[in-house]
This record gives structure tokens, sequence and C-alpha cells, in this order.
């Protein structure tokens, strides 16, 4: 396991990917430890009095030749709200690496991979490190309407991506579950990973168990330290109350009490 | 060179910074960021005799200038303390410090003989303030005779350096001091958390699953300066000052107010690195005031 370090970082971009989600790209001077789809970073925010702890963001993309990072952060509060209005330049002070990734895909895999809004920052970056031919990665997209939907044109290369929407603005209408890749392809897939809002995640996870499919998802319970030291954002597991920000966030769905 | 060797009746520390238990895990997740032989002590996070699973999730809430938390002293219980974690954690160099809990005087008892028995643990804290559980914990803290009880009948096993972890929750924190250094307590250690709790108003529910928890951060440090003050004044024992620690002036105020070493908690989550730059800060504050010796400024309040 790399060494945990607390560092700054220089906004070097920040802007709008949709109306309620964010790109931030952020640059380090030392070379960046190794970082796995799945892992997140725990950020101090700066200038905002009202905001006591860090805040968790996935690592969406790295580049170890320039030393960034990026992240997708949708705004929810008061915290996300501040980073995205940070200006470029500025320094943004991060806890990183945090928690365990998502267990890489094998070469024969076919993986599905399912994201909503700013869970799709681990699924791409997943989908990148896969290893994996584009014909074995599928991404299924959901969001409420077109409008907020994030589409990274740039991802083509790595996975086929099919999209879902509630109000059928874009893609298939209904949700992810109700898509008809997921409905009727489901046990075409080895692997399927999932990151999103939590019913969405739940109802991933429940298909894939009937089915037996390997399944993991990534959860964003409520954190204080997120390194393990203050037991605040435990899941109750078949292995007892598990630490989020150590043991996961990445989990198998098997191990859930969902 | 100044001297930032500071003594706990036998206990002699590096210097006067302490993490705090329940903020710094089992030293192993600090150990993660530098080396943990920078600090004067570890905390150990809560041990009880049998596993807890802790309370139900959500067990956290910030509010201003702090947080709230509901743990609920979730842990795997002493036996596989020492089994496990022990072994792992016992020669790094530094002192670890159990923080010993129960639910009756005979859990007290029971934990604090088996810990008795592990040479590198260097002293026991004894847990009479957890405001989150249902039985014992805060039970015993909050009112002289049974902090009285228990103490009396912890010191009777307990070999090591005893430290017992008083509860701000109380009208008189200077009278249970007190009352547990009559019974043979080396130390105290102040403040736990304080109750309190946090309401989600769209929603109308509470923001912990236990509806109530304990307050922790900046926004308590005037009150608990306040009752470190009081028990310093009150104790001849060495007294161990916490609650909102952030940075080394805010841990040197702790010590003008008469603590003898500090604890830092919830800093911690916001960065693990505050207790080292604590020390540091200490260091700079005992050159710039052109003393020898941290222990001039225990108690050093001029009134
Ligand atoms: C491991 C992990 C990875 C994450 N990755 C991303 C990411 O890549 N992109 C992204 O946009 N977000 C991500 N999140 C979620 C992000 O951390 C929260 O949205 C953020 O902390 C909200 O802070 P805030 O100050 O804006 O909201 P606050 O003002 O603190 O809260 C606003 C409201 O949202 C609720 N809330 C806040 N945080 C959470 C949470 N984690 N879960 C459920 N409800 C919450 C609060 O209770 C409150 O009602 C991740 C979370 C975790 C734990
Ligand atoms: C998440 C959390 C868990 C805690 N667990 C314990 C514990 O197991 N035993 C204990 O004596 N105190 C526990 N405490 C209390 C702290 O040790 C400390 O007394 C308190 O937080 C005040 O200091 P601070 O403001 O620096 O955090 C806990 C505090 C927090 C925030
Ligand atoms: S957030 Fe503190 S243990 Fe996970």
């Amino acid at each position: 396991m790399s060494k945990k370090e607390v560092r700054d970082f220089l906004i070097i971009e920040n802007r709008p990917l949709n109306n309620s989600n964010f790109f931030i790209k952020l640059k380090s001077n030392e070379n960046l430890p190794d970082l796995f789809p799945g892992q997140f970073v725990n950020i101090d925010i700066p200038e905002q009095n009202e905001v006591f702890l860090r805040r968790p963001f996935s690592i969406f993309e790295v580049d170890y030749n320039d030393n960034t990072i990026s992240l997708i952060v949708k705004i929810l509060g008061k915290g996300s709200k501040k980073l995205t209005e940070i200006g470029i330049g500025k320094t943004l002070n991060l806890v990183l690496p945090l928690g365990k990734g998502f267990t890489l895909p094998e070469k024969s895999d076919k993986v599905l991979l399912v994201g909503g809004g700013s869970g799709m920052a681990p699924m791409l970056f997943l989908a990148k490190k896969s290893g994996l031919l584009k014909g074995q990665v599928h991404l299924l997209i959901g969001a409420r309407a077109h409008s907020d939907h994030i589409v990274l044109n740039e991802y083509a290369e790595y996975g086929h991506f099919f999209y879902a929407t509630d109000d059928g603005t874009f893609g298939e209408k209904g949700y992810v579950t109700q898509h008809s890749v997921f409905k009727h392809s489901l046990s075409d897939y080895t692997k399927v990973y999932a990151c999103g809002p939590l019913g969405m995640m739940k109802a991933v996870a429940a298909e894939a168990k009937s089915q037996n499919i390997f399944c993991e998802v990534s959860l964003e319970n409520l954190m204080a330290c997120g390194f393990g030291v203050c037991l605040c954002c435990i899941e109750p597991t078949t292995k007892g109350n598990l630490c989020v920000c150590t043991e996961g966030p990445v989990f198998n769905v098997n191990d859930l009490k969902w | 060179m100044v001297n930032l060797i500071t003594k706990i009746k036998d206990l002699e520390l590096k210097n006067p910074v302490m993490t705090a238990s329940g903020t710094s895990g089992f030293a192993e997740e600090l150990n993660d960021f530098y080396d943990v032989s920078l600090l004067g002590a570890v905390l150990l996070k809560g041990i009880t005799l049998h596993n807890r699973d802790g309370n139900l999730y959500p067990r956290m809430a910030e509010t201003a200038s702090g947080m709230l938390n509901a743990v609920g002293l979730q842990n795997k219980g002493v036996d596989y303390f020492i089994k496990h974690i022990y072994p792992r954690i016992k020669d790094y160099d530094t002192n670890l410090i159990a923080n010993v809990n129960g639910s009756t005087v005979e859990d007290y008892i029971e934990v604090t003989e088996k810990i008795n028995e592990l040479p590198n643990i260097s002293a026991i804290e004894l847990n009479i303030s957890c405001p989150n559980v249902k039985e014992g914990g805060m039970a015993f803290g909050i009112s002289c005779p049974s902090a009285i009880a228990v103490t009396h009948e912890v010191r009777k096993v307990c070999s090591k350096t005893l430290i017992v972890k008083l509860s701000p929750n109380v009208t008189d924190i200077a009278e249970i001091a007190k009352a547990v250094e009559g019974q043979g307590a080396d130390s105290v250690s102040l403040v736990n958390t304080f109750l309190g709790m946090a309401i989600d108003a769209e929603k109308r529910i509470p923001l912990l699953s236990t509806v109530t928890g304990g307050l922790s951060g900046p926004a308590i440090k005037p009150i608990a300066l306040r009752m470190v003050w009081q028990v310093y004044n009150a104790v001849k024992i060495p007294v161990i000052g916490m609650g909102g620690i952030m940075n080394a002036t805010d841990a040197i105020e702790f010590m003008l107010a008469g603590a003898s070493a500090v604890q830092v908690g919830t800093a911690i989550f916001k960065d693990p690195f505050i207790p080292v730059q604590i020390v540091d800060g200490i260091e700079n504050y005992l050159e710039r005031h052109k003393l020898n010796s941290v222990s001039e400024i225990v108690g050093a309040l001029q009134i």
C-alpha cells in the first residue's frame, strides 16, 4: 500500500459539464502516487466557514505525465458549490489516496458499467483503466433528463455507451434497470459495476445478485475523516460494520446487507 | 533546544501532544501518513470487554465549527485487540494508551486486568464519559458516587498510570475530578464530548440515528478551556486538556490554563498532520518566549 498524504494541488480547470456537474482538474508539482478507479480524495473546502469537514470525491482521471487528477463534482450543498466557484490558479488541499478501488476486470471479462450523474466519474476511470477492448465494455448511463446527462465524447473509444432518462428526452425512457441492455442482456456480462444514487445501485445489485453475476458498487456514506479513524462511515455487511472509507468505498454486493 | 519532555505521574512523554481516543484509530492509520513516534502518545480507540457493533448509521453530523458523533464505541472487544491489533502496533516508538470502557464496574475491571498485562501499553485512560452508549459510559462519570466506585475498583487492578477521562456534561466538573483523585487516579483528562443534537428541518428528522450525540471540535473549545482551568485549580494530579484544539496556539492556551499535556481529536479529521504541527508550534513558542522547558507554561496564566 502506498503511503497516504496531504497535498496541495493547483486548480487548472474548473468548468461546468451541465447545469449541476462540474469538471475540476488539479495539478501537483510532485509525482502522483498510484491511483485506481474507485479510490477517492478528501478535499478541504477553502473560503467557506460553514464547512468544517473535508468533502470526499472519486477520482475521475489521472495523468501521471503532468501530475494531474480530475474530478466530476455535482453541486449538492455548500461544500460542493464552493468547490465549483473557486478560480483557476487557487490551491486545494487534498488527502489521498483513499479507499480501495474496484476489482479490475480480467482479459476475458465482458463488463457493464452503470453510472448516474457524478457517479460516472469512477465508471469512466474504470472503463479507461480496464485494459479491455471497446466491445467488452458497455456503459449504461442514467439521468433525469437530457440536460442532466454528461456526455464526454473522448470516452467513446473505451466502450459502447447506452443512455436512459426518466423523461425519455435522451436514450431510452425509464431507469437504467429498465433499459433494454439491462433488462434483456444482463446475463451477457461477467462483471457489473455501479456508482450513482443509492436507489439505482440497489436496483442494479438486486438484479445482478439474482442472476449470480459478479457486482461491485461504490458507496457514498457520510464521512468525517476518510482514512479509517472515526468509524462514522460504516456500512453493515456480512463481515460486520465496515468502514466505507478504508474497506470500501467499493463493495461486492454479496457482502452488503441490502 | 527546548525541553518538551512531559511527565504524567510516572509516565514520561517526549512531548505533551497526544491524539484523542476515537480520533486516531489504533495508531496504524496515522502511521500511514507519518511516523507516530513524533507524538507524545497515541490514545487508542475505546475498548470494551466484548465486541460492539456501535450505533446505526448515520453516526455523524457536521455542525457549526464542529461535529456530532454517535459512534457508540464500535470495537471488536479486548481479546481481539490483544490477539490481533496489539502485536501489530506494540513496537511503535511512542506511548500507546488504552481507552477502557464498560457497561458495568465488572466490565471495567476485567478489561483493565487484561490490558494491564500488556507491557507496551503505557497507561490506561478510564473512559467514564462516553455519551453514546445506553448502559455505562457517561453514566459513571456524571455522579461522584459512581465515578468513585469505578475508579476505586479499577485502581486496585491497574498498576499502570491511570488517567480518568471526565465528562463535561456535569454541573461541577471539579468536584468529579477531586472525587477520582481521591481514589488514586494519577491524572484526569478532559473533556469528552458534549451531549448535543442536530435536526433536518425539511425532513423533520434527527441527523443522528441515536437522536443525540457527542459534540466536538472548535465549537466546544471555550467551555473545555474553562473546565480545564477549574479542574487544574481543584486537584494536584496532572491534567490533560482537550476539546477543539486545532493548532499550537489552542494547545498552548490549554497548557496555560493548567493542562500538563493535551489531546488532539477532531482536528485530525481535518488534517492528520495537525498533532505533529502542534509539537513544532509549541517548540517554536517556547523559543520565542525564551523558555527552556514546556513545563514552564503549565498553569502559567497570569491573572
Ligand atoms: C467515497 C465517495 C466518493 C464520492 N465521489 C463523488 C464524486 O465523484 N462526485 C460528486 O459530486 N460527489 C461525490 N461524493 C459525494 C460528495 O462527497 C458529497 O456530495 C459532498 O460531500 C456534499 O457536500 P456539500 O457540502 O456540498 O453538501 P452538504 O451541504 O454537506 O449537504 C447537502 C445535503 O446533502 C446531504 N449529503 C451530503 N453528503 C452526502 C453524501 N455523501 N451522501 C448522502 N447525502 C449527502 C446532506 O446530508 C445534506 O442534506 C462522494 C462521496 C463519497 C463518500
Ligand atoms: C468520532 C469520535 C469518536 C470518539 N470516540 C471516543 C472513544 O472511543 N473514547 C473516548 O474516550 N473518547 C472518544 N471521543 C472523544 C474524543 O476523544 C475527545 O474527548 C473529544 O472529541 C473532544 O476533543 P476534540 O474537540 O479535539 O475532538 C470521540 C470523539 C469523536 C469525534
Ligand atoms: S470516515 Fe472516518 S472512518 Fe471512515
